[in-house]
């Protein structure tokens, strides 16, 4: 009682667990009660009840309202398809001027916006991807197909694979140095060799468009929020909200708008890689010194030179790391929209998952990560790159890298020249290695998993067989079992012990709409998965980022292998589980626990990094010795920061648990993934969207908040 | 004075959402404690004070006494809330943004206390900085800015960017970056604040130097007594946004004008401040010995030859004609009597 008393805080916590669970054992479950019809489908059953809103009929299974609240939001997704179709063929129509035909058109305003738009992008991604690989498009958009039959040899030729790897090497060489030349040229021989030239130029082409338009209108919002609240506050929900959405759900109302191809890949692509580009940019923007600001002014630097010169270079970290965000996303994107028919290494990966050709899937992966590392590197050398004033270089040292690349070009041209003569009649090996006539590992990768699977099937399968029956069920009823009202009482009351009243009332509303929509028993599926997933991962990120902090360049080490991982897609993490685990929940989790333990692991490290110098001399001196200054010292003041690691470790896990819908989940990322292939699905996967980023929202207010009330107690803010 | 370069008539600058109103309200009579009761917050509370070609003024003030806010209304980093302010005679306040981005290229550099060098510019990137936003080609402001290099004693870093640099050589940059443009205001926030002590004395000679080559007319903040009596042509002391008093070093240290300047002066080593000049008989009386000293001699550098003397000692001008005299019981007196009198 006395340690209750000194500790009010120990007693409101556990009066509410008592609460929690009182109400569990208060409500039953309903006899009727069925996990996997789940609350609402639109499937006509004489059990169901209906009720009418707005003219939308909405129909479910009707619980006690403690046990499952009715889906009231059940409307939301019929409703948002409609307006959308509505918005998309009905609205505003207006005479267009209709090229081809030569007369003027009525068409709604939208749809015209939208062709117009999806056009633009077709062309150039079209553009850069026949100079890469050769075609016609291009040609045609400026004349006309009829120009194209007379001539013949108009055609744009695309470059032989030499001088593109060639051009990447001195690129690179320029930018930074030997390492990342060797690095550049070794990738780009390594996919010609493997036969993946043609879809890594197909993915390139698209990042090419994407990441560029993606870091303009990132930097551009950014900066016009830094300069206006206004803008600023209309963006910040959105942003927020963004942050968490699945890009799944993203692609399904994309669908709708824009249609099918690469051109929706793009706008979908921005869409997702835009906001966490503004949020960087503007944090970096807030960062820096009131008088490096003034010194610009004083400069006589008017705002354009204020802008771009001074607060854009000087805020370069952090908007460095929005340009690394960009470029992950694009990539975890170029797989992603490949389900909305973007051409490229995204969809022979898919293709390869889908006929468990993981052999195939590895070698496309491999392209898409070591690409995309490369251009990441690259851009982070090309922002740091310096200029020499003082070497009086010769016309040709200055030159060097031109002259260099003029010379690649022709004996790339003469190569391919040659190549014509030497492979007569098969493939010309020297100008482009088609597809599949490449080297090839996957038989020795499918072998090599056939051959795991073979020797380790019994423990593979005793590990697999004991996760699921012992763990990951009873864990997973647990969750169902909770009543709808007791879920909503531990939330709302953990938010107004951790942030008072107005914590409480966001995290009701999000957990209400949650609540209320038709998919309450998704959603704690997904939650459920996330909770193992995170757990695991903390454990594994925290105890790792803990040792390696002991030394200074394991510590160093790690935060790099961080990196890389960082920069694979997401997508890429689920082959290898697949090899070992099959489709099952276990490569699911597995794949979740192994992306989410990126970001514990670094802020684990970042976060016992930040403890002050000072203190851990003063530690030393007070005569700790190596484990009570860890304990005593370091974890009380790195935890915020950790806690911060906390939430990204959510929301990558929340990510990931939807991604291995694809390998066959039951939660929330089901639906989505059926809402792609559904004609009214736009509505449904916006809204199980919005879901997922709820749920990810509520652990993000709490423990943000949380983190902010620590930081200042410790007086770290 | 016709020649000031800066001049300023009671500017005020009040923080808060309806400063102008109730500082029109006031009518020039402005008490900071009924406005922080409505929310604004006094910053420079009617400064009125001229700064003539070539002159150092030092403001000198603890933290928050508004000395700063004070020199970024008169460089328009912020706005004045009321009051007018004169650079060469143009109004400064009535500029627009051109004519004021013209005047700050090329009148005007300032230094900062953090230094606020630019991070992705090298040494001599950053001098250039200035000269570059004027429009200046790349080859002409490198090769000005490796001059301003050679100026300030950084020859051979001038690749270095910023952070490989100490807080001392970092400053320099700072200080030669603010020289680039060739100014004739200058401006300096605290420039030596962040440095320590050594450094700080041997960059605050350095500065001596520099300024007795250039001539420039300058406006210098500075939380150190000891570094504005060091530097000054005049010093104006500031408390709370209210000039307490501006006048010479001598004569602050000889009559503060309030209390709270005498607190100040009451450590001060008089005979490292004071000149023959400030504390000699007017009168010239017969019996003068020998020694002549020259009336702007500090009382520290001949103090020892006026007391080896048994006489009174003559004081000339600089055209050696004698205008009073000083004996040695008045440096005796003034050195080290006039803290207990309260003069």
């Amino acid at each position: 009682m006395e340690f209750l008393k000194k500790n009010p805080k120990i007693f409101q916590w556990l009066f509410l667990l008592i609460v929690f669970f009182a109400l569990c054992f208060a409500i039953e479950v309903p006899e009727t009660y069925k996990f996997i019809r789940g609350q609402a489908e639109f499937i006509k059953d004489p059990n169901q009840s209906t009720f009418v809103f707005a003219g939308k009929e909405v129909r479910y299974y009707a619980f006690d309202v403690f046990w499952r609240l009715p889906p009231l939001l059940g409307w939301l997704p019929i409703w948002i398809n409609d307006s959308l179709f509505f918005l998309m063929n009905d609205w505003m129509p207006m005479e267009f001027w209709n090229e081809d035909t030569q007369e003027f058109k009525t068409r709604p305003l939208l749809l015209q916006i939208s062709r117009n738009l999806t056009g633009f992008m077709t062309f150039i991604i079209e553009l850069i991807r026949e100079i890469l690989l050769g075609g016609l498009e291009t040609i045609v958009a400026f004349t006309s197909w009829d120009f194209i039959d007379a001539n013949p040899w108009a055609e744009l030729p695309g470059l032989p694979w030499t001088i593109v790897a060639a051009g990447a090497t001195i690129l690179s060489y320029k930018l930074s140095g030997k390492g990342l030349a060797i690095f550049a040229g070794l990738t780009m021989v390594y996919i010609s060799i493997f036969g993946q030239w043609k879809p890594s130029m197909q993915t390139l082409s698209f990042i090419l468009v994407a990441a560029p338009l993606s870091f303009i209108f990132g930097l551009g919002l950014g900066i016009s929020a830094f300069k206006s609240k206004r803008v600023e506050k209309a963006l910040y929900p959105i942003l927020l909200v963004m942050q968490t959405m699945p890009q799944y759900a993203v692609l399904v109302p994309a669908l709708v708008l824009f249609g099918v191809g690469d051109h929706a890949a793009v706008i979908i692509t921005m869409i997702v890689a835009i906001p966490p580009m503004i949020l960087l940019t503007l944090l970096g923007l807030r960062a820096i010194p009131p008088e490096v600001i003034e010194a610009g002014r004083m400069s006589g630097c008017n705002n354009w030179q204020l802008m771009f010169k001074v607060l854009i270079p000087t805020a370069r970290r952090d908007i460095l790391i929005g340009v690394n965000q960009v470029i992950m996303v694009c990539f975890s994107m170029a797989v992603i929209s490949a389900f909305i028919g973007a051409k490229g290494l995204g969809f022979n990966l898919l293709l390869a998952l889908n006929q468990l050709n993981i052999g195939l899937a590895l070698e496309a992966g491999l392209c898409i990560s070591l690409i995309a590392i490369l251009l990441d590197k690259m851009s982070l050398a090309w922002a740091n790159k310096q200029t020499d004033y003082f070497g009086n270089l010769s016309f040709f040292e200055r030159n060097k890298n031109t002259i260099f690349f003029i010379g690649a070009f022709v004996i790339g041209i003469i190569l391919a020249y040659i190549g014509t003569f030497l492979f007569k009649g098969t493939f010309n090996y020297l100008f482009e290695i088609p597809h599949n006539k490449g080297i090839s590992t996957a038989d020795f990768w499918n072998k090599g998993v056939d051959w795991i699977f073979d020797t380790f099937f019994v423990y593979i399968k005793a590990f697999n067989t004991w996760l699921i029956q012992e763990v990951l069920q009873p864990m997973r009823a647990l969750y169902l079992r909770m009543p709808a009202v007791a879920t909503i009482v531990l939330v709302v009351g953990a938010g107004y012990l951790i942030g008072g009243i107005r914590s409480a009332l966001v995290v009701c509303g999000l957990t209400l709409f949650i609540a209320l929509s038709p998919w309450w028993d998704r959603a704690l599926v997904t939650t459920y998965m996330a909770t193992f997933g995170v757990i695991i991962s903390c454990l594994i990120g925290f105890t790792v980022g803990t040792l390696c902090f002991q030394s200074k360049s394991a510590a160093k080490f790690m935060l790099g292998v961080c990196d890389i991982f960082q920069t694979f897609p997401s997508f890429v993490y689920l082959i290898p589980v697949m090899m070992l685990f099959g489709i099952t929940d276990t490569s699911v989790l597995i794949a979740v626990i192994v992306y989410a333990t990126i970001p514990a692991t670094r802020y684990t490290i970042e976060g016992l990094r930040s403890v002050p110098v000072g203190l851990h001399e003063a530690a030393t001196m007070s005569g700790v010795n190596k484990f009570q200054r860890l304990t005593k010292i370091e974890f009380p003041l790195a935890f915020p920061h950790m806690m911060l690691g906390l939430n990204q470790t959510i929301v990558f896990a929340l990510f990931m648990v939807i991604i291995g819908a694809f390998i066959g989940t039951e939660d929330l990322g089901q639906y989505i993934l059926k809402a792609l292939s559904d004609k009214n699905g736009a509505g449904i996967g916006l809204t199980l969207g919005i879901c997922v980023a709820f749920i990810g929202l509520i652990f993000d207010n709490l423990i943000r908040t949380w983190v902010g009330k620590r930081k200042k107690h410790l007086g770290i803010a | 004075m016709s020649d000031a370069v800066i001049k300023c008539e009671s500017v005020y600058k009040i923080f808060g959402e309806n400063a102008e109103k109730m500082l029109q309200e006031a009518n020039g009579n402005v008490d900071a404690k009924t406005f922080q009761e409505n929310g604004c917050i006094v910053g420079v509370n009617n400064a009125s004070f001229e700064v003539a070609k070539g002159e150092m003024l030092v403001v000198m003030g603890l933290s928050g006494s508004g000395k700063s806010t004070l020199l970024r209304c008169i460089s328009r980093l912020t706005d004045a809330t009321g009051g007018k302010i004169f650079i060469e005679g143009q109004d400064l306040l009535e500029l627009n943004n051109k004519e004021l981005i013209d005047l700050r290229r090329n009148k005007m550099g300032m230094v900062f206390q953090s230094f606020a060098l630019l991070p992705h510019k090298t040494v001599v990137e950053n001098i250039a900085f200035p000269l570059q936003i004027k429009g200046i080609n790349t080859d002409d402001s490198i090769s000005k800015a490796m001059d301003m290099v050679k100026l300030v004693g950084l020859d051979g870093r001038e690749n270095y960017f910023p952070r490989e640099l100490s807080g001392g050589q970092q400053q320099r940059v700072g200080i030669a970056r603010s020289l680039a443009v060739e100014p004739d205001i200058w401006f300096l926030d605290e420039p030596f604040s962040a440095l320590d002590p050594l450094i700080r004395k041997e960059m605050q000679d350095e500065f001596l130097r520099l300024q007795d080559k250039l001539q420039k007319t300058i406006m210098f903040i500075t939380h150190d007594f000891d570094e504005a009596l060091k530097l000054a042509d005049r010093i104006a002391i500031m408390k709370d946004g209210i000039i307490e008093q501006l006048d010479t070093p001598a004569k602050i240290v000889l009559n503060p004008a309030t209390e709270y300047v005498r607190k100040f002066t009451e450590e001060v080593p008089r005979e490292k401040v004071l000149l023959i000049e400030d504390v000699m008989d007017q009168s010239t009386s017969d019996n003068l010995g020998d020694l002549r000293v020259s009336k702007d001699e500090i009382i520290e550098n001949v103090a020892e030859k006026i007391l080896t003397q048994e006489k009174t000692a003559g004081v000339i001008d600089s055209n050696n004609k004698i205008i009073g005299s000083i004996n040695p019981t008045k440096i005796i007196n003034t050195v080290f009597g006039g803290r207990k009198n309260g003069n």
